[in-house]
Protein backbone atom coordinates (compact mmCIF):
# COMPACT_ATOMS: atom_id res chain seq x y z
CA UNK A 1 0.00 0.00 0.00
CA UNK A 2 2.54 2.68 1.03
CA UNK A 3 5.65 0.93 0.69
CA UNK A 4 6.47 3.63 -2.18
CA UNK A 5 5.76 6.71 0.65
CA UNK A 6 7.92 4.92 3.15
CA UNK A 7 10.56 4.08 0.54
CA UNK A 8 10.46 7.65 -0.56
CA UNK A 9 10.86 9.38 2.76
CA UNK A 10 14.06 7.44 3.88
CA UNK A 11 16.58 9.77 1.98
CA UNK A 12 14.67 13.17 3.37
CA UNK A 13 14.82 11.43 7.24
CA UNK A 14 18.82 10.50 6.60
CA UNK A 15 19.43 14.00 5.64
CA UNK A 16 17.82 15.33 8.95
CA UNK A 17 19.42 13.36 10.88
CA UNK A 18 22.86 14.49 9.86
CA UNK A 19 21.94 18.25 10.07
CA UNK A 20 20.75 17.30 13.43
CA UNK A 21 23.93 15.53 14.66
CA UNK A 22 25.84 17.84 12.71
CA UNK A 23 23.97 20.84 15.02
CA UNK A 24 25.07 18.60 18.07
CA UNK A 25 28.74 18.58 17.09
CA UNK A 26 29.62 21.95 15.50
CA UNK A 27 27.11 24.15 17.01
CA UNK A 28 25.82 22.93 20.63
CA UNK A 29 29.55 23.64 22.07
CA UNK A 30 28.85 27.23 21.14
CA UNK A 31 25.44 27.65 22.34
CA UNK A 32 24.76 30.02 24.89
CA UNK A 33 25.38 28.78 28.56
CA UNK A 34 23.37 31.43 30.22
CA UNK A 35 20.74 29.95 32.76
CA UNK A 36 17.50 29.26 30.60
CA UNK A 37 14.20 31.99 31.10
CA UNK A 38 12.74 30.03 34.05
CA UNK A 39 16.13 28.74 35.68
CA UNK A 40 16.68 32.35 35.76
CA UNK A 41 13.02 33.87 36.90
CA UNK A 42 13.48 30.89 39.63
CA UNK A 43 17.03 32.30 40.44
CA UNK A 44 16.06 35.59 40.73
CA UNK A 45 12.59 35.24 42.55
CA UNK A 46 14.08 32.68 44.70
CA UNK A 47 11.88 29.85 43.26
CA UNK A 48 15.15 27.65 43.51
CA UNK A 49 16.30 28.31 46.99
CA UNK A 50 15.96 24.90 48.27
CA UNK A 51 16.54 23.08 44.79
CA UNK A 52 18.42 20.09 44.89
CA UNK A 53 20.61 17.73 42.43
CA UNK A 54 19.03 15.81 39.48
CA UNK A 55 17.94 12.38 40.72
CA UNK A 56 19.97 11.05 37.96
CA UNK A 57 22.85 13.64 38.05
CA UNK A 58 25.28 10.75 38.14
CA UNK A 59 24.81 9.45 34.50
CA UNK A 60 27.65 9.62 32.72
CA UNK A 61 25.27 11.86 30.03
CA UNK A 62 23.88 14.32 32.56
CA UNK A 63 23.69 17.88 31.54
CA UNK A 64 24.78 17.07 28.11
CA UNK A 65 28.52 15.94 28.62
CA UNK A 66 29.37 12.87 28.27
CA UNK A 67 31.72 11.99 31.10
CA UNK A 68 35.47 10.22 30.50
CA UNK A 69 35.93 12.95 27.35
CA UNK A 70 38.54 15.35 28.15
CA UNK A 71 37.43 18.49 25.60
CA UNK A 72 34.65 20.13 26.78
CA UNK A 73 32.61 20.91 22.43
CA UNK A 74 33.57 16.86 22.21
CA UNK A 75 32.15 15.88 25.14
CA UNK A 76 28.91 18.02 24.26
CA UNK A 77 28.98 16.58 20.61
CA UNK A 78 28.64 13.00 21.69
CA UNK A 79 26.05 13.32 24.22
CA UNK A 80 24.30 15.18 21.43
CA UNK A 81 24.75 12.24 19.19
CA UNK A 82 23.71 9.85 21.59
CA UNK A 83 20.70 12.05 22.70
CA UNK A 84 19.66 11.81 19.00
CA UNK A 85 20.07 8.16 18.28
CA UNK A 86 17.93 7.25 21.64
CA UNK A 87 15.38 9.97 20.58
CA UNK A 88 14.64 8.40 17.02
CA UNK A 89 14.69 5.02 18.33
CA UNK A 90 12.37 5.65 21.03
CA UNK A 91 9.91 7.68 18.80
CA UNK A 92 9.72 5.59 15.85
CA UNK A 93 9.81 2.25 17.73
CA UNK A 94 6.81 4.24 19.68
CA UNK A 95 4.89 5.36 16.60
CA UNK A 96 5.62 2.16 14.72
CA UNK A 97 4.57 0.15 17.98
CA UNK A 98 0.76 2.38 18.33
CA UNK A 99 0.44 1.75 14.56
CA UNK A 100 0.76 -2.23 15.29
CA UNK A 101 -1.70 -2.17 18.09
CA UNK A 102 -4.05 0.44 16.14
CA UNK A 103 -4.20 -2.03 12.87
CA UNK A 104 -4.42 -5.26 14.92
CA UNK A 105 -7.84 -3.20 16.84
CA UNK A 106 -9.41 -2.52 13.16
CA UNK A 107 -10.89 -5.66 11.41
CA UNK A 108 -8.73 -6.93 8.84
CA UNK A 109 -9.55 -6.11 5.06
CA UNK A 110 -10.90 -9.35 3.20
CA UNK A 111 -8.97 -8.14 0.00
CA UNK A 112 -5.58 -8.41 2.17
CA UNK A 113 -4.56 -5.15 1.28
CA UNK A 114 -2.69 -3.11 4.04
CA UNK B 1 11.82 25.51 30.14
CA UNK B 2 12.19 22.29 32.04
CA UNK B 3 11.08 22.71 35.55
CA UNK B 4 13.10 20.94 38.09
CA UNK B 5 11.92 19.20 40.90
CA UNK B 6 10.88 21.21 43.99
CA UNK B 7 9.58 24.16 41.72
CA UNK B 8 6.09 22.90 41.98
CA UNK B 9 4.53 21.37 44.88
CA UNK B 10 3.61 17.13 44.63
CA UNK B 11 -0.66 17.57 44.38
CA UNK B 12 0.29 20.30 41.43
CA UNK B 13 2.86 18.07 39.95
CA UNK B 14 0.31 14.89 40.60
CA UNK B 15 -2.33 16.60 38.75
CA UNK B 16 -0.31 17.81 35.86
CA UNK B 17 1.60 14.35 35.59
CA UNK B 18 -2.58 12.82 35.19
CA UNK B 19 -2.94 15.71 32.46
CA UNK B 20 -0.19 14.52 30.87
CA UNK B 21 -0.74 10.79 30.42
CA UNK B 22 -4.30 11.66 29.70
CA UNK B 23 -2.78 13.76 26.70
CA UNK B 24 -0.12 11.07 25.48
CA UNK B 25 -2.63 9.04 25.63
CA UNK B 26 -4.79 10.51 23.32
CA UNK B 27 -2.08 10.94 21.17
CA UNK B 28 -1.12 7.59 21.15
CA UNK B 29 -4.59 6.48 20.02
CA UNK B 30 -4.87 8.97 17.57
CA UNK B 31 -1.12 8.03 16.05
CA UNK B 32 -2.32 4.08 16.21
CA UNK B 33 -5.24 5.19 13.45
CA UNK B 34 -3.00 7.07 11.39
CA UNK B 35 -2.69 5.32 7.78
CA UNK B 36 0.56 6.74 6.68
CA UNK B 37 3.81 4.38 7.41
CA UNK B 38 6.02 7.54 6.63
CA UNK B 39 5.01 8.59 9.74
CA UNK B 40 7.52 5.88 11.77
CA UNK B 41 10.91 7.65 10.28
CA UNK B 42 9.21 10.79 10.13
CA UNK B 43 8.38 10.80 13.47
CA UNK B 44 11.64 9.68 14.78
CA UNK B 45 13.34 12.54 12.57
CA UNK B 46 11.39 15.57 14.33
CA UNK B 47 11.94 14.17 17.82
CA UNK B 48 15.39 13.51 17.26
CA UNK B 49 16.05 17.11 15.51
CA UNK B 50 13.98 19.06 18.09
CA UNK B 51 16.52 17.20 20.88
CA UNK B 52 19.19 18.68 19.11
CA UNK B 53 18.07 21.91 18.61
CA UNK B 54 17.07 22.02 22.42
CA UNK B 55 20.55 21.77 23.05
CA UNK B 56 21.43 25.42 20.94
CA UNK B 57 20.76 27.90 23.38
CA UNK B 58 20.97 31.44 22.28
CA UNK B 59 21.30 34.55 24.48
CA UNK B 60 18.50 36.76 25.33
CA UNK B 61 18.50 39.66 27.13
CA UNK B 62 19.95 39.97 30.72
CA UNK B 63 22.47 37.14 31.01
CA UNK B 64 19.53 35.14 29.95
CA UNK B 65 19.15 32.32 26.98
CA UNK B 66 16.68 30.55 25.73
CA UNK B 67 15.95 27.64 23.20
CA UNK B 68 13.36 26.20 21.34
CA UNK B 69 10.33 23.91 22.40
CA UNK B 70 9.58 22.87 19.00
CA UNK B 71 5.93 21.59 19.48
CA UNK B 72 4.49 23.94 17.18
CA UNK B 73 7.01 23.02 14.81
CA UNK B 74 6.10 19.35 15.09
CA UNK B 75 2.49 19.80 15.50
CA UNK B 76 2.83 21.77 12.14
CA UNK B 77 4.94 19.25 10.33
CA UNK B 78 3.43 16.10 11.34
CA UNK B 79 -0.08 17.11 12.99
CA UNK B 80 -0.69 17.91 16.83
CA UNK B 81 -1.31 14.37 18.10
CA UNK B 82 2.07 13.18 16.48
CA UNK B 83 3.66 16.73 17.18
CA UNK B 84 3.29 16.05 20.96
CA UNK B 85 4.16 12.68 21.04
CA UNK B 86 7.65 13.57 19.50
CA UNK B 87 8.34 16.14 22.32
CA UNK B 88 7.05 13.91 24.77
CA UNK B 89 9.71 11.32 23.91
CA UNK B 90 12.08 14.37 24.06
CA UNK B 91 11.30 14.70 27.46
CA UNK B 92 11.60 11.34 28.62
CA UNK B 93 15.03 11.21 27.29
CA UNK B 94 15.94 14.59 28.27
CA UNK B 95 14.51 13.49 32.51
CA UNK B 96 16.41 9.88 31.92
CA UNK B 97 19.21 10.36 30.41
CA UNK B 98 20.43 13.97 30.39
CA UNK B 99 19.10 15.13 34.30
CA UNK B 100 17.32 18.12 32.23
CA UNK B 101 13.68 18.14 34.24
CA UNK B 102 13.14 16.87 37.34
CA UNK B 103 11.59 13.07 37.38
CA UNK B 104 8.68 14.17 39.25
CA UNK B 105 8.34 17.15 37.19
CA UNK B 106 7.85 15.27 34.18
CA UNK B 107 4.20 15.41 33.85
CA UNK B 108 4.33 19.45 34.21
CA UNK B 109 6.78 19.05 31.58
CA UNK B 110 4.85 17.21 29.10
CA UNK B 111 1.83 19.68 29.95
CA UNK B 112 3.56 22.58 29.36
CA UNK B 113 6.20 21.84 26.39
CA UNK B 114 4.60 18.70 24.68
CA UNK B 115 0.82 19.21 25.42
CA UNK B 116 0.28 23.11 25.49
CA UNK B 117 3.13 24.00 22.79
CA UNK B 118 1.80 21.49 19.96
CA UNK B 119 -2.21 21.95 20.23
CA UNK B 120 -1.80 25.48 21.33
CA UNK B 121 0.80 26.19 18.34
CA UNK B 122 -1.21 24.53 15.80
CA UNK B 123 -4.42 26.31 16.81
CA UNK B 124 -2.81 29.61 16.26
CA UNK B 125 -1.33 28.01 13.26
CA UNK B 126 -4.71 26.75 11.84
CA UNK B 127 -5.86 30.62 12.44
CA UNK B 128 -2.93 32.74 11.29
CA UNK B 129 -3.36 30.43 8.08
CA UNK B 130 -6.72 30.86 7.51
CA UNK B 131 -6.26 35.02 7.94
CA UNK B 132 -3.81 34.72 5.25
CA UNK B 133 -3.91 34.06 1.47
CA UNK B 134 -3.26 30.05 1.08
CA UNK B 135 0.05 29.72 -0.51
CA UNK B 136 3.29 28.73 0.72
CA UNK B 137 4.34 31.84 2.13
CA UNK B 138 1.29 32.48 4.28
CA UNK B 139 2.19 28.76 5.96
CA UNK B 140 5.94 29.97 6.67
CA UNK B 141 4.70 33.19 8.19
CA UNK B 142 1.75 31.16 10.18
CA UNK B 143 4.22 29.00 11.31
CA UNK B 144 6.52 31.72 12.70
CA UNK B 145 3.60 32.93 15.05
CA UNK B 146 2.39 29.85 16.42
CA UNK B 147 5.80 28.78 16.96
CA UNK B 148 6.18 32.45 18.64
CA UNK B 149 3.29 32.66 20.57
CA UNK B 150 3.48 28.09 21.60
CA UNK B 151 6.12 29.50 23.63
CA UNK B 152 4.60 32.42 25.30
CA UNK B 153 1.84 30.04 26.49
CA UNK B 154 3.86 27.41 27.76
CA UNK B 155 5.17 30.16 29.61
CA UNK B 156 1.60 31.16 30.94
CA UNK B 157 1.26 27.16 31.74
CA UNK B 158 3.84 27.32 34.16
CA UNK B 159 2.66 30.32 35.67
CA UNK B 160 -0.09 28.75 36.46
CA UNK B 161 1.02 25.90 38.11
CA UNK B 162 3.28 28.26 40.03
CA UNK B 163 -0.04 29.99 41.16
CA UNK B 164 -1.36 26.51 42.01
CA UNK B 165 1.35 25.23 43.77
CA UNK B 166 4.81 27.29 43.62
CA UNK B 167 7.39 26.17 45.81
CA UNK B 168 8.90 29.94 46.07
CA UNK B 169 7.89 33.28 48.06
CA UNK B 170 7.38 35.08 44.98
CA UNK B 171 3.77 36.10 44.46
CA UNK B 172 2.34 34.50 41.53
CA UNK B 173 1.57 37.76 39.23
CA UNK B 174 5.50 38.79 39.47
CA UNK B 175 6.27 35.17 38.26
CA UNK B 176 3.63 35.57 35.59
CA UNK B 177 5.05 38.56 34.29
CA UNK B 178 8.96 37.87 34.70
CA UNK B 179 7.88 34.56 32.97
CA UNK B 180 6.04 35.93 29.91
CA UNK B 181 8.28 38.89 29.64
CA UNK B 182 11.35 36.71 28.99
CA UNK B 183 9.19 34.47 27.12
CA UNK B 184 8.29 36.92 24.58
CA UNK B 185 12.03 37.26 23.90
CA UNK B 186 12.86 33.43 23.47
CA UNK B 187 9.49 33.18 21.53
CA UNK B 188 10.86 35.87 18.57
CA UNK B 189 13.97 33.11 18.40
CA UNK B 190 11.59 29.78 18.01
CA UNK B 191 9.03 31.54 15.89
CA UNK B 192 12.19 32.54 13.42
CA UNK B 193 13.76 29.33 13.86
CA UNK B 194 10.27 27.32 12.99
CA UNK B 195 9.55 29.39 10.37
CA UNK B 196 12.97 28.70 8.75
CA UNK B 197 12.77 25.08 9.31
CA UNK B 198 9.22 24.96 7.71
CA UNK B 199 10.29 27.01 4.82
CA UNK B 200 13.21 24.58 4.58
CA UNK B 201 11.10 21.60 4.45
CA UNK B 202 8.44 23.15 2.38
CA UNK B 203 11.16 24.06 -0.39
CA UNK B 204 12.65 20.15 0.04
CA UNK B 205 9.52 17.77 0.62
CA UNK B 206 6.32 20.15 1.11
CA UNK B 207 4.42 16.78 0.87
CA UNK B 208 5.46 16.03 4.24
CA UNK B 209 4.27 19.48 5.72
CA UNK B 210 1.31 18.56 7.47
CA UNK B 211 -0.06 22.38 7.57
CA UNK B 212 0.61 22.65 4.18
CA UNK B 213 -2.27 19.94 3.03
CA UNK B 214 -4.23 21.40 0.23
CA UNK B 215 -2.35 24.30 -0.61
CA UNK B 216 -3.12 25.00 -4.70
CA UNK B 217 0.18 25.65 -5.35
CA UNK B 218 1.52 22.52 -3.88
CA UNK B 219 3.14 20.12 -6.26
CA UNK B 220 1.68 16.96 -7.60
CA UNK B 221 3.27 15.01 -4.87
CA UNK B 222 0.74 16.14 -2.20
CA UNK B 223 -2.06 14.30 -3.59
CA UNK B 224 -0.18 11.06 -4.10
CA UNK B 225 1.86 9.98 -1.01
CA UNK B 226 -0.31 8.72 1.52
CA UNK B 227 -2.98 7.85 -0.91
CA UNK B 228 -4.29 4.03 -0.07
Amino acid sequence: MNVRARTRVWPFVAAGLVVAAALALLVAPHASSAPDGLEKVAHDRGIDADATDHDLSGLPTADYALDGVAEGGLATGLAGLIGIAVTFAIAAGSVWAARRVGARRTAPDPAGAT
Amino acid sequence: MHIPDGFIDPPTAAAAAIVAIGGVGVCLRRTADDLDDAQVPLAGLVAAFVFAAQMLNFPVAGGTSGHVLGGALAAILLGPYLGALCITVVLIVQALLFADGGLSALGLNIVNMALVTSFGGYAIFVVARRVLRASKASVVVASGIAGACSVVLAALAFAIEYALGGSGAASADVVMRAMVGVHVLIGTGEGIITALAVSAVLATRPDLVYGARGLRDAPAELTTVGAS
